[in-house]
Protein backbone atom coordinates (compact mmCIF):
# COMPACT_ATOMS: atom_id res chain seq x y z
CA UNK A 1 0.00 0.00 0.00
CA UNK A 2 2.81 2.35 0.29
CA UNK A 3 5.73 2.45 -2.63
CA UNK A 4 7.98 4.55 -0.43
CA UNK A 5 9.42 7.27 -3.03
CA UNK A 6 12.73 8.13 -3.02
CA UNK A 7 12.34 11.68 -4.04
CA UNK A 8 10.40 12.02 -0.60
CA UNK A 9 12.85 10.60 1.87
CA UNK A 10 15.68 12.35 0.29
CA UNK A 11 13.30 15.64 0.56
CA UNK A 12 12.53 14.75 4.03
CA UNK A 13 16.14 14.00 5.27
CA UNK A 14 17.11 17.46 3.61
CA UNK A 15 14.10 18.92 5.57
CA UNK A 16 15.13 17.03 8.92
CA UNK A 17 18.62 18.48 8.67
CA UNK A 18 18.02 21.99 7.68
CA UNK A 19 15.47 21.92 10.97
CA UNK A 20 18.64 20.89 13.12
CA UNK A 21 20.96 23.49 11.83
CA UNK A 22 18.07 26.13 11.96
CA UNK A 23 18.80 27.41 15.57
CA UNK A 24 22.34 28.26 15.03
CA UNK A 25 21.31 30.41 12.18
CA UNK A 26 17.42 31.73 12.59
CA UNK A 27 16.37 34.84 14.64
CA UNK A 28 14.38 34.24 18.22
CA UNK A 29 11.18 35.00 16.48
CA UNK A 30 11.96 32.75 13.95
CA UNK A 31 12.90 29.70 16.18
CA UNK A 32 9.69 30.29 18.29
CA UNK A 33 7.86 30.35 14.70
CA UNK A 34 9.40 27.03 13.64
CA UNK A 35 8.40 26.02 16.84
CA UNK A 36 5.07 26.77 16.88
CA UNK A 37 5.01 24.95 12.39
CA UNK A 38 6.58 21.61 13.90
CA UNK A 39 3.95 21.50 17.08
CA UNK A 40 1.31 21.80 14.56
CA UNK A 41 2.67 19.35 12.46
CA UNK A 42 2.32 16.85 14.86
CA UNK A 43 -1.29 18.26 15.44
CA UNK A 44 -2.17 17.45 11.08
CA UNK A 45 -0.27 14.35 11.19
CA UNK A 46 -2.89 13.28 13.91
CA UNK A 47 -5.52 14.45 12.07
CA UNK A 48 -4.34 12.59 8.98
CA UNK A 49 -4.73 9.29 10.68
CA UNK A 50 -8.57 9.94 10.70
CA UNK A 51 -9.27 11.60 8.08
CA UNK A 52 -6.63 10.79 5.36
CA UNK A 53 -6.07 7.18 6.55
CA UNK A 54 -9.36 5.79 7.86
CA UNK A 55 -11.56 8.52 5.48
CA UNK A 56 -13.19 9.64 9.34
CA UNK A 57 -13.25 13.23 8.85
CA UNK A 58 -13.67 14.86 11.90
CA UNK A 59 -14.47 19.04 12.35
CA UNK A 60 -13.48 18.56 16.35
CA UNK A 61 -10.44 17.46 16.68
CA UNK A 62 -8.79 20.97 18.49
CA UNK A 63 -10.71 19.81 21.68
CA UNK A 64 -8.26 16.98 22.45
CA UNK A 65 -5.60 20.15 21.17
CA UNK A 66 -7.10 21.77 24.09
CA UNK A 67 -8.09 19.50 26.94
CA UNK A 68 -4.20 18.45 26.71
CA UNK A 69 -3.24 22.63 27.07
CA UNK A 70 -5.57 22.88 29.85
CA UNK A 71 -4.84 19.67 31.76
CA UNK A 72 -0.70 21.50 31.45
CA UNK A 73 -2.24 25.01 32.91
CA UNK A 74 -4.44 23.17 35.39
CA UNK A 75 -2.05 20.43 37.04
CA UNK A 76 0.98 22.92 37.11
CA UNK A 77 1.25 25.14 40.13
CA UNK A 78 0.98 29.07 39.42
CA UNK A 79 4.24 29.71 40.90
CA UNK A 80 6.40 26.94 40.25
CA UNK A 81 7.58 24.26 37.59
CA UNK A 82 5.88 20.59 37.66
CA UNK A 83 7.58 17.68 36.09
CA UNK A 84 6.59 16.90 32.49
CA UNK A 85 6.76 13.06 33.44
CA UNK A 86 3.54 13.77 35.62
CA UNK A 87 1.96 16.82 33.42
CA UNK A 88 2.59 14.90 30.35
CA UNK A 89 1.29 11.63 31.08
CA UNK A 90 -1.69 12.84 32.95
CA UNK A 91 -2.70 15.34 29.88
CA UNK A 92 -2.35 12.23 27.44
CA UNK A 93 -4.37 9.91 29.70
CA UNK A 94 -7.18 12.70 29.77
CA UNK A 95 -7.45 12.61 26.12
CA UNK A 96 -7.12 8.99 25.65
CA UNK A 97 -10.38 8.95 28.08
CA UNK A 98 -11.89 11.43 26.38
CA UNK A 99 -11.31 9.64 23.21
CA UNK A 100 -12.53 6.48 24.00
CA UNK A 101 -15.66 8.14 25.78
CA UNK A 102 -16.37 10.04 22.67
CA UNK A 103 -14.87 7.60 20.15
CA UNK A 104 -17.77 5.01 21.39
CA UNK A 105 -20.64 7.43 20.25
CA UNK A 106 -19.43 9.54 17.45
CA UNK A 107 -17.91 6.12 15.06
CA UNK A 108 -21.39 5.21 15.15
CA UNK A 109 -22.48 8.03 13.22
CA UNK A 110 -20.62 8.37 9.23
CA UNK A 111 -20.19 11.43 6.42
CA UNK A 112 -21.46 14.39 7.21
CA UNK A 113 -23.09 13.52 10.49
CA UNK A 114 -19.71 12.29 11.79
CA UNK A 115 -18.37 15.41 11.23
CA UNK A 116 -21.30 17.54 13.32
CA UNK A 117 -21.06 15.42 16.12
CA UNK A 118 -17.44 15.51 16.46
CA UNK A 119 -17.90 19.10 16.07
CA UNK A 120 -20.66 19.09 18.95
CA UNK A 121 -18.54 17.52 21.17
CA UNK A 122 -15.53 20.07 20.53
CA UNK A 123 -17.84 22.65 21.16
CA UNK A 124 -18.75 21.28 24.65
CA UNK A 125 -15.36 21.12 25.92
CA UNK A 126 -15.00 24.89 24.47
CA UNK A 127 -17.79 25.82 26.74
CA UNK A 128 -17.14 24.20 28.96
CA UNK A 129 -13.44 26.37 29.43
CA UNK A 130 -15.05 29.24 28.22
CA UNK A 131 -18.19 29.70 30.85
CA UNK A 132 -17.50 28.31 33.78
CA UNK A 133 -14.62 29.31 36.21
CA UNK A 134 -12.82 26.56 35.92
CA UNK A 135 -10.68 27.69 32.90
CA UNK A 136 -10.61 31.32 33.68
CA UNK A 137 -13.28 31.71 31.47
CA UNK A 138 -12.90 33.29 27.95
CA UNK A 139 -9.66 35.50 29.20
CA UNK A 140 -7.51 31.54 30.02
CA UNK A 141 -4.85 30.73 32.09
CA UNK A 142 -1.47 31.61 32.25
CA UNK A 143 1.49 28.99 32.40
CA UNK A 144 3.55 30.52 34.62
CA UNK A 145 6.73 28.19 34.23
CA UNK A 146 7.96 25.87 31.47
CA UNK A 147 7.63 21.72 32.72
CA UNK A 148 10.51 20.58 34.23
CA UNK A 149 12.56 18.02 32.34
CA UNK A 150 13.76 16.41 35.31
CA UNK A 151 12.82 14.95 39.08
CA UNK A 152 12.75 17.02 42.24
CA UNK A 153 16.11 19.11 41.93
CA UNK A 154 17.60 17.26 39.07
CA UNK A 155 17.06 18.82 35.46
CA UNK A 156 17.29 17.14 32.47
CA UNK A 157 17.63 20.36 30.30
CA UNK A 158 16.27 23.22 30.72
CA UNK A 159 12.53 24.11 28.68
CA UNK A 160 12.65 27.75 29.44
CA UNK A 161 15.55 28.01 26.90
CA UNK A 162 13.97 28.46 23.47
CA UNK A 163 16.34 26.02 21.68
CA UNK A 164 16.25 23.61 24.09
CA UNK A 165 12.64 23.61 23.81
CA UNK A 166 12.69 23.68 20.16
CA UNK A 167 14.81 20.64 19.79
CA UNK A 168 12.52 18.62 22.47
CA UNK A 169 9.95 19.87 19.77
CA UNK A 170 12.25 18.53 16.85
CA UNK A 171 12.71 15.34 18.31
CA UNK A 172 9.38 14.61 19.52
CA UNK A 173 7.95 15.37 15.99
CA UNK A 174 10.59 12.67 14.22
CA UNK A 175 9.59 10.19 17.05
CA UNK A 176 5.62 10.59 15.83
CA UNK A 177 6.46 10.61 12.22
CA UNK A 178 8.69 7.24 12.67
CA UNK A 179 6.01 6.19 15.21
CA UNK A 180 3.22 6.46 12.44
CA UNK A 181 4.98 5.05 9.84
CA UNK A 182 5.58 1.87 11.88
CA UNK A 183 1.96 1.57 13.12
CA UNK A 184 0.44 2.64 9.67
CA UNK A 185 2.63 -0.32 7.33
CA UNK A 186 1.17 -2.81 10.08
CA UNK A 187 -1.44 -5.17 10.07
CA UNK A 188 -3.59 -2.29 11.99
CA UNK A 189 -2.76 0.25 9.55
CA UNK A 190 -3.44 -1.52 6.91
CA UNK A 191 -6.65 -2.49 8.02
CA UNK A 192 -7.48 1.09 8.78
CA UNK A 193 -6.53 1.66 5.00
CA UNK A 194 -8.92 -1.05 3.79
CA UNK A 195 -11.88 0.51 5.82
CA UNK A 196 -11.59 3.89 4.44
CA UNK A 197 -11.40 1.92 0.84
CA UNK A 198 -14.04 -0.19 1.72
CA UNK A 199 -15.75 -0.44 5.24
CA UNK A 200 -18.59 -3.10 3.94
CA UNK A 201 -16.31 -5.30 2.76
CA UNK A 202 -14.12 -5.11 5.27
CA UNK A 203 -16.90 -6.23 7.65
CA UNK A 204 -17.46 -8.86 4.64
CA UNK A 205 -13.86 -10.49 5.55
CA UNK A 206 -14.05 -9.87 9.55
CA UNK A 207 -12.68 -7.17 10.79
CA UNK A 208 -14.50 -5.95 13.65
CA UNK A 209 -14.63 -2.17 12.04
CA UNK A 210 -15.49 -0.47 14.77
CA UNK A 211 -12.99 -1.51 17.07
CA UNK A 212 -10.08 -0.99 14.68
CA UNK A 213 -12.11 2.99 14.51
CA UNK A 214 -11.59 3.42 18.30
CA UNK A 215 -7.89 2.45 18.38
CA UNK A 216 -7.13 4.76 15.73
CA UNK A 217 -9.53 7.46 17.22
CA UNK A 218 -7.72 7.38 20.44
CA UNK A 219 -4.38 7.40 18.94
CA UNK A 220 -5.15 10.76 16.90
CA UNK A 221 -7.05 11.88 19.70
CA UNK A 222 -3.50 11.36 22.43
CA UNK A 223 -1.10 12.69 19.51
CA UNK A 224 -3.57 15.66 19.25
CA UNK A 225 -2.77 16.22 23.10
CA UNK A 226 0.97 15.89 22.70
CA UNK A 227 1.04 18.65 20.15
CA UNK A 228 -1.96 20.82 22.54
CA UNK A 229 0.39 20.45 25.44
CA UNK A 230 3.51 21.50 23.87
CA UNK A 231 1.41 24.51 22.26
CA UNK A 232 0.52 25.56 25.86
CA UNK A 233 3.90 25.62 27.49
CA UNK A 234 5.43 27.24 24.49
CA UNK A 235 3.21 30.35 24.84
CA UNK A 236 2.93 30.02 28.34
CA UNK A 237 -1.16 30.48 28.28
CA UNK A 238 -3.97 28.69 27.07
CA UNK A 239 -7.72 30.20 26.34
CA UNK A 240 -10.87 28.80 24.56
CA UNK A 241 -9.83 29.92 21.31
CA UNK A 242 -7.56 26.67 20.92
CA UNK A 243 -10.34 24.20 20.98
CA UNK A 244 -12.85 26.69 18.59
CA UNK A 245 -13.98 25.41 15.74
CA UNK A 246 -11.55 27.77 13.55
CA UNK A 247 -8.59 25.67 15.39
CA UNK A 248 -10.34 22.41 14.18
CA UNK A 249 -10.86 23.90 10.85
CA UNK A 250 -7.53 25.40 10.25
CA UNK A 251 -5.99 22.06 10.90
CA UNK A 252 -8.12 20.45 9.07
CA UNK A 253 -7.05 22.54 5.84
CA UNK A 254 -3.23 21.92 7.07
CA UNK A 255 -4.44 18.72 6.04
CA UNK A 256 -5.67 18.98 2.71
CA UNK A 257 -3.51 21.38 1.35
CA UNK A 258 -0.46 19.15 2.38
CA UNK A 259 -1.93 16.10 1.14
CA UNK A 260 -4.73 13.72 2.93
CA UNK A 261 -3.42 9.96 3.66
CA UNK A 262 0.57 11.23 3.67
CA UNK A 263 1.96 11.77 6.83
CA UNK A 264 4.83 14.21 5.05
CA UNK A 265 2.13 15.97 3.01
CA UNK A 266 0.85 16.83 6.94
CA UNK A 267 3.88 18.13 7.91
CA UNK A 268 4.29 20.15 4.62
CA UNK A 269 0.98 21.12 5.22
CA UNK A 270 1.37 22.47 8.38
CA UNK A 271 4.61 24.26 7.53
CA UNK A 272 3.20 26.34 4.13
CA UNK A 273 -0.32 27.04 6.51
CA UNK A 274 1.66 28.82 8.93
CA UNK A 275 4.00 30.26 6.88
CA UNK A 276 1.46 31.39 4.26
CA UNK A 277 -0.31 32.88 7.25
CA UNK A 278 2.54 34.96 8.06
CA UNK A 279 3.36 36.17 4.89
CA UNK A 280 -0.39 37.45 4.30
CA UNK A 281 -0.30 39.19 7.45
CA UNK A 282 2.79 41.03 6.38
CA UNK A 283 1.32 44.69 6.01
CA UNK A 284 4.93 45.64 4.13
CA UNK A 285 4.02 43.14 1.77
CA UNK A 286 0.33 43.62 1.03
CA UNK A 287 -0.79 46.42 2.85
CA UNK A 288 -4.42 47.28 3.46
CA UNK A 289 -4.90 43.59 2.04
CA UNK A 290 -2.75 42.01 5.00
CA UNK A 291 -5.35 42.61 7.73
CA UNK A 292 -7.38 40.03 5.57
CA UNK A 293 -5.37 37.67 5.21
CA UNK A 294 -7.84 34.66 5.05
CA UNK A 295 -8.97 35.76 2.02
CA UNK A 296 -5.73 35.19 0.26
CA UNK A 297 -5.42 31.87 2.20
CA UNK A 298 -8.63 31.23 0.96
CA UNK A 299 -7.75 31.39 -2.45
CA UNK A 300 -4.77 29.12 -1.86
CA UNK A 301 -6.88 26.62 -0.50
CA UNK A 302 -9.48 26.45 -3.42
CA UNK A 303 -6.14 26.46 -5.84
CA UNK A 304 -5.18 23.30 -3.80
CA UNK A 305 -8.14 21.90 -4.02
CA UNK A 306 -8.97 22.29 -7.89
CA UNK A 307 -5.16 21.84 -9.49
CA UNK A 308 -3.48 19.57 -6.85
CA UNK A 309 -6.34 17.37 -5.48
CA UNK A 310 -3.46 15.55 -3.51
CA UNK A 311 -2.24 17.88 -2.04
CA UNK A 312 1.21 19.97 -2.79
CA UNK A 313 2.69 16.58 -1.54
CA UNK A 314 1.56 15.30 -4.76
CA UNK A 315 4.44 17.35 -6.41
CA UNK A 316 6.71 15.12 -5.03
CA UNK A 317 5.32 11.96 -4.98
CA UNK A 318 3.90 10.79 -8.45
CA UNK A 319 2.10 7.91 -8.82
CA UNK A 320 -1.15 6.84 -10.28
CA UNK A 321 -2.55 5.23 -7.38
CA UNK A 322 -4.77 6.60 -4.69
CA UNK A 323 -3.23 3.87 -2.03
CA UNK A 324 -1.76 5.89 0.73
CA UNK A 325 1.61 6.80 1.34
CA UNK A 326 3.79 7.65 4.35
CA UNK B 1 -22.67 -27.91 8.40
CA UNK B 2 -25.13 -25.46 7.69
CA UNK B 3 -28.47 -25.76 8.66
CA UNK B 4 -31.09 -23.34 8.05
CA UNK B 5 -34.72 -23.34 9.29
CA UNK B 6 -38.14 -21.42 9.78
CA UNK B 7 -36.07 -18.22 8.40
CA UNK B 8 -37.98 -15.12 8.06
CA UNK B 9 -37.35 -11.70 7.05
CA UNK B 10 -39.96 -8.90 6.91
CA UNK B 11 -39.14 -5.38 5.76
CA UNK B 12 -42.61 -3.89 7.22
CA UNK B 13 -45.17 -5.41 5.47
CA UNK B 14 -42.88 -7.24 2.96
CA UNK B 15 -42.01 -10.96 3.78
CA UNK B 16 -38.48 -11.20 1.44
CA UNK B 17 -38.02 -14.27 2.91
CA UNK B 18 -41.10 -16.93 4.61
CA UNK B 19 -40.04 -19.65 6.32
CA UNK B 20 -36.99 -20.80 4.17
CA UNK B 21 -34.86 -24.01 5.02
CA UNK B 22 -31.45 -25.53 3.76
CA UNK B 23 -29.14 -27.42 4.54
CA UNK B 24 -25.76 -28.05 2.95
CA UNK B 25 -22.57 -30.02 3.93
CA UNK B 26 -18.75 -29.85 2.77
CA UNK B 27 -18.32 -31.35 -0.62
CA UNK B 28 -21.90 -30.36 -1.47
CA UNK B 29 -23.29 -27.29 -4.31
CA UNK B 30 -26.32 -25.98 -2.99
CA UNK B 31 -28.36 -24.34 -6.11
CA UNK B 32 -30.97 -21.39 -4.78
CA UNK B 33 -32.88 -20.22 -7.78
CA UNK B 34 -35.70 -18.02 -8.37
CA UNK B 35 -36.85 -15.12 -10.45
CA UNK B 36 -36.06 -11.76 -9.70
CA UNK B 37 -37.30 -10.56 -6.01
CA UNK B 38 -37.35 -14.46 -4.81
CA UNK B 39 -35.49 -13.33 -1.95
CA UNK B 40 -32.37 -15.11 -2.85
CA UNK B 41 -30.47 -12.25 -1.77
CA UNK B 42 -32.27 -11.50 1.16
CA UNK B 43 -31.37 -14.92 2.20
CA UNK B 44 -27.85 -14.47 1.66
CA UNK B 45 -27.23 -11.36 3.48
CA UNK B 46 -29.21 -13.35 6.40
CA UNK B 47 -26.91 -16.39 6.05
CA UNK B 48 -23.94 -13.62 5.93
CA UNK B 49 -24.98 -11.40 8.82
CA UNK B 50 -25.26 -8.56 6.58
CA UNK B 51 -29.59 -8.29 7.92
CA UNK B 52 -30.29 -9.65 10.67
CA UNK B 53 -33.32 -11.99 10.31
CA UNK B 54 -36.67 -11.28 11.39
CA UNK B 55 -37.15 -14.83 13.02
CA UNK B 56 -35.36 -18.44 12.48
CA UNK B 57 -32.47 -20.36 12.69
CA UNK B 58 -28.87 -20.84 11.32
CA UNK B 59 -26.80 -23.34 12.57
CA UNK B 60 -23.16 -23.74 11.67
CA UNK B 61 -21.93 -26.72 13.30
CA UNK B 62 -24.84 -26.91 15.87
CA UNK B 63 -23.93 -23.67 16.79
CA UNK B 64 -26.52 -20.82 16.32
CA UNK B 65 -25.37 -17.75 14.29
CA UNK B 66 -28.43 -16.14 13.16
CA UNK B 67 -28.31 -12.75 14.50
CA UNK B 68 -24.36 -12.06 14.83
CA UNK B 69 -22.56 -9.22 13.23
CA UNK B 70 -20.78 -9.71 9.43
CA UNK B 71 -17.52 -9.93 11.19
CA UNK B 72 -18.47 -12.31 13.48
CA UNK B 73 -19.93 -14.83 11.07
CA UNK B 74 -16.35 -14.31 8.60
CA UNK B 75 -14.27 -15.52 11.73
CA UNK B 76 -16.59 -18.31 12.34
CA UNK B 77 -15.29 -19.47 9.13
CA UNK B 78 -18.36 -18.47 6.81
CA UNK B 79 -17.11 -16.19 3.28
CA UNK B 80 -18.92 -14.82 0.80
CA UNK B 81 -18.68 -13.24 -2.71
CA UNK B 82 -21.32 -10.26 -3.63
CA UNK B 83 -23.42 -10.13 -6.62
CA UNK B 84 -22.03 -6.49 -7.14
CA UNK B 85 -17.92 -6.70 -6.80
CA UNK B 86 -17.30 -5.25 -3.67
CA UNK B 87 -13.62 -5.29 -3.68
CA UNK B 88 -10.87 -2.89 -2.47
CA UNK B 89 -10.20 -1.28 -5.95
CA UNK B 90 -7.24 0.85 -5.13
CA UNK B 91 -5.12 -1.91 -3.43
CA UNK B 92 -3.47 -4.37 -5.57
CA UNK B 93 -4.60 -8.13 -6.27
CA UNK B 94 -1.98 -9.36 -3.39
CA UNK B 95 -3.40 -6.26 -0.94
CA UNK B 96 -6.74 -7.54 -1.31
CA UNK B 97 -6.34 -10.58 -0.92
CA UNK B 98 -3.76 -10.29 2.46
CA UNK B 99 -5.87 -8.29 4.25
CA UNK B 100 -8.45 -11.14 4.29
CA UNK B 101 -5.74 -13.47 5.09
CA UNK B 102 -5.21 -10.90 8.57
CA UNK B 103 -8.25 -10.99 9.52
CA UNK B 104 -7.68 -14.67 10.40
CA UNK B 105 -4.32 -13.72 12.03
CA UNK B 106 -3.98 -13.85 15.68
CA UNK B 107 -1.60 -10.89 15.67
CA UNK B 108 -4.11 -8.26 13.64
CA UNK B 109 -3.65 -5.90 16.54
CA UNK B 110 0.08 -6.06 16.47
CA UNK B 111 1.36 -2.51 15.94
CA UNK B 112 4.94 -2.55 14.82
CA UNK B 113 5.45 -5.79 12.56
CA UNK B 114 4.99 -4.50 8.95
CA UNK B 115 2.20 -5.92 6.88
CA UNK B 116 4.05 -7.38 3.78
CA UNK B 117 6.20 -9.66 6.02
CA UNK B 118 3.26 -11.39 7.81
CA UNK B 119 4.29 -14.55 5.92
CA UNK B 120 0.65 -16.95 7.70
CA UNK B 121 -1.45 -13.84 5.52
CA UNK B 122 0.90 -13.92 2.32
CA UNK B 123 0.96 -17.85 2.07
CA UNK B 124 -2.91 -17.83 2.90
CA UNK B 125 -3.14 -14.97 0.52
CA UNK B 126 -1.36 -16.38 -2.32
CA UNK B 127 -2.62 -19.82 -1.73
CA UNK B 128 -6.21 -18.12 -2.38
CA UNK B 129 -4.59 -15.91 -5.96
CA UNK B 130 -3.51 -19.70 -6.83
CA UNK B 131 -7.49 -21.27 -6.30
CA UNK B 132 -8.75 -18.19 -8.27
CA UNK B 133 -6.64 -18.53 -10.97
CA UNK B 134 -5.09 -15.27 -10.59
CA UNK B 135 -1.37 -15.76 -10.34
CA UNK B 136 0.68 -13.61 -12.61
CA UNK B 137 -1.52 -10.92 -11.46
CA UNK B 138 -0.44 -9.99 -7.64
CA UNK B 139 0.77 -6.72 -8.16
CA UNK B 140 -1.96 -5.77 -10.69
CA UNK B 141 -4.28 -2.52 -9.08
CA UNK B 142 -7.91 -4.33 -8.56
CA UNK B 143 -9.35 -1.33 -10.47
CA UNK B 144 -7.47 -1.98 -13.68
CA UNK B 145 -8.26 -5.70 -13.73
CA UNK B 146 -10.86 -7.06 -16.54
CA UNK B 147 -14.73 -7.42 -15.34
CA UNK B 148 -13.87 -11.55 -15.01
CA UNK B 149 -10.77 -11.27 -13.07
CA UNK B 150 -12.28 -8.80 -10.59
CA UNK B 151 -14.98 -10.97 -10.58
CA UNK B 152 -12.48 -13.81 -9.85
CA UNK B 153 -10.74 -11.61 -7.21
CA UNK B 154 -14.48 -11.35 -5.66
CA UNK B 155 -14.16 -14.91 -4.71
CA UNK B 156 -10.30 -14.92 -4.43
CA UNK B 157 -11.04 -12.43 -1.51
CA UNK B 158 -13.65 -14.56 0.30
CA UNK B 159 -11.01 -17.77 -0.04
CA UNK B 160 -8.39 -15.56 1.56
CA UNK B 161 -10.58 -16.04 4.84
CA UNK B 162 -10.52 -20.14 4.62
CA UNK B 163 -13.72 -20.33 4.98
CA UNK B 164 -15.53 -23.56 5.23
CA UNK B 165 -18.64 -22.08 3.87
CA UNK B 166 -19.03 -20.49 0.90
CA UNK B 167 -21.85 -18.00 0.09
CA UNK B 168 -21.78 -17.09 -3.48
CA UNK B 169 -24.46 -14.95 -5.02
CA UNK B 170 -24.50 -14.76 -8.91
CA UNK B 171 -20.76 -15.10 -9.52
CA UNK B 172 -21.35 -15.28 -12.96
CA UNK B 173 -22.99 -11.67 -13.38
CA UNK B 174 -22.04 -9.64 -16.25
CA UNK B 175 -19.79 -12.57 -17.52
CA UNK B 176 -19.50 -13.62 -21.38
CA UNK B 177 -19.24 -17.32 -22.20
CA UNK B 178 -15.92 -17.92 -21.87
CA UNK B 179 -15.40 -16.25 -18.75
CA UNK B 180 -18.74 -17.86 -16.98
CA UNK B 181 -17.39 -21.42 -18.46
CA UNK B 182 -14.02 -20.37 -16.51
CA UNK B 183 -16.15 -19.56 -13.40
CA UNK B 184 -17.78 -22.66 -13.70
CA UNK B 185 -15.00 -24.83 -13.19
CA UNK B 186 -13.24 -23.00 -10.42
CA UNK B 187 -16.14 -23.26 -8.32
CA UNK B 188 -16.22 -27.02 -9.15
CA UNK B 189 -13.30 -27.43 -7.80
CA UNK B 190 -14.19 -25.69 -4.47
CA UNK B 191 -16.67 -27.89 -3.56
CA UNK B 192 -14.23 -30.40 -2.47
CA UNK B 193 -13.17 -28.40 0.56
CA UNK B 194 -16.19 -26.17 1.07
CA UNK B 195 -19.65 -26.58 1.68
CA UNK B 196 -21.12 -23.98 -0.92
CA UNK B 197 -24.44 -22.06 -1.07
CA UNK B 198 -24.76 -20.66 -5.16
CA UNK B 199 -26.95 -18.53 -6.19
CA UNK B 200 -27.08 -18.22 -10.04
CA UNK B 201 -29.38 -17.11 -12.32
CA UNK B 202 -27.04 -19.27 -15.10
CA UNK B 203 -29.49 -22.22 -15.56
CA UNK B 204 -26.57 -23.90 -17.63
CA UNK B 205 -24.20 -23.08 -14.71
CA UNK B 206 -27.03 -24.14 -12.23
CA UNK B 207 -27.92 -27.70 -13.35
CA UNK B 208 -23.59 -28.40 -14.42
CA UNK B 209 -22.83 -27.46 -11.26
CA UNK B 210 -25.96 -28.31 -8.21
CA UNK B 211 -25.79 -31.14 -5.41
CA UNK B 212 -29.19 -30.17 -4.46
CA UNK B 213 -31.53 -27.22 -6.05
CA UNK B 214 -34.01 -25.17 -4.41
CA UNK B 215 -36.32 -23.21 -6.04
CA UNK B 216 -37.71 -20.16 -4.43
CA UNK B 217 -40.72 -17.52 -5.11
CA UNK B 218 -42.20 -14.78 -3.60
CA UNK B 219 -39.77 -15.52 -0.59
CA UNK B 220 -40.84 -18.67 0.00
CA UNK B 221 -39.39 -22.45 -0.89
CA UNK B 222 -41.30 -24.39 -3.88
CA UNK B 223 -39.37 -26.99 -4.05
CA UNK B 224 -35.98 -28.64 -3.21
CA UNK B 225 -34.48 -31.64 -4.35
CA UNK B 226 -31.75 -33.13 -6.42
CA UNK B 227 -31.29 -31.70 -10.09
CA UNK B 228 -33.12 -34.27 -11.36
CA UNK B 229 -36.13 -34.22 -9.22
CA UNK B 230 -36.18 -30.23 -10.03
CA UNK B 231 -36.30 -30.54 -13.64
CA UNK B 232 -39.22 -32.99 -13.23
CA UNK B 233 -41.54 -31.08 -10.84
CA UNK B 234 -44.46 -29.61 -12.57
CA UNK B 235 -44.98 -26.90 -10.58
CA UNK B 236 -41.32 -25.53 -10.63
CA UNK B 237 -41.85 -25.47 -14.52
CA UNK B 238 -45.07 -23.78 -14.04
CA UNK B 239 -43.70 -21.19 -12.04
CA UNK B 240 -40.42 -20.54 -13.29
CA UNK B 241 -38.37 -23.23 -15.43
CA UNK B 242 -41.09 -23.22 -18.01
CA UNK B 243 -41.87 -19.75 -18.31
CA UNK B 244 -38.89 -17.57 -17.79
CA UNK B 245 -36.05 -19.76 -19.42
CA UNK B 246 -37.64 -22.35 -22.12
CA UNK B 247 -37.30 -25.76 -22.01
CA UNK B 248 -34.46 -27.09 -20.00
Amino acid sequence: MHPHSRTLGVVLLLALAALALFPLVGGTFYVQLITKVMILAIFAMSLDLLVGYTGLVSLGHAAFFGLAGYALALLQPKYEPMSIFITLPAALALCAVFALLTGALVLRTRGIYFIMVTLAFAQMVYFVFHDTALGGGSDGLYINNKPLVGWGELTLFDLENRTSFYYLVLVLLVAVYLLLRRVLASNFGHALQGIRVNEHRMRAIGFPVMRYQLGVYVLAGVLAGLSGYLSAAQFGFVNPEIISWHQSGAVLMMVILGGMGTLSGSMVGAFVFVLLEEFFKDDTVFGAVAKHWQLLMGLIIVAVACFLPRGLIGLLTRRKRDAGDA
Amino acid sequence: MLEVSQLSKHFGGLRANSNVALSVRVGQIHVVIGPNGAGKSTLINMLSGDLPPTSGSIKLDGREIAGLRPDEISRLGVGRSYQKTNIFSSFTVLENCRLAAQSRAPQAWRLFTPADRHAPAIALARHAIAQAELDGREHRVASTLSHGEQRQLEIALSLATAPRVLLLDEPLAGMGAEESMRMVALIGKLRSDHAIVLVEHDIDAVFALADVLTVMVEGQVLASGSPAEIRANPQVQAAYLGTEHGHV
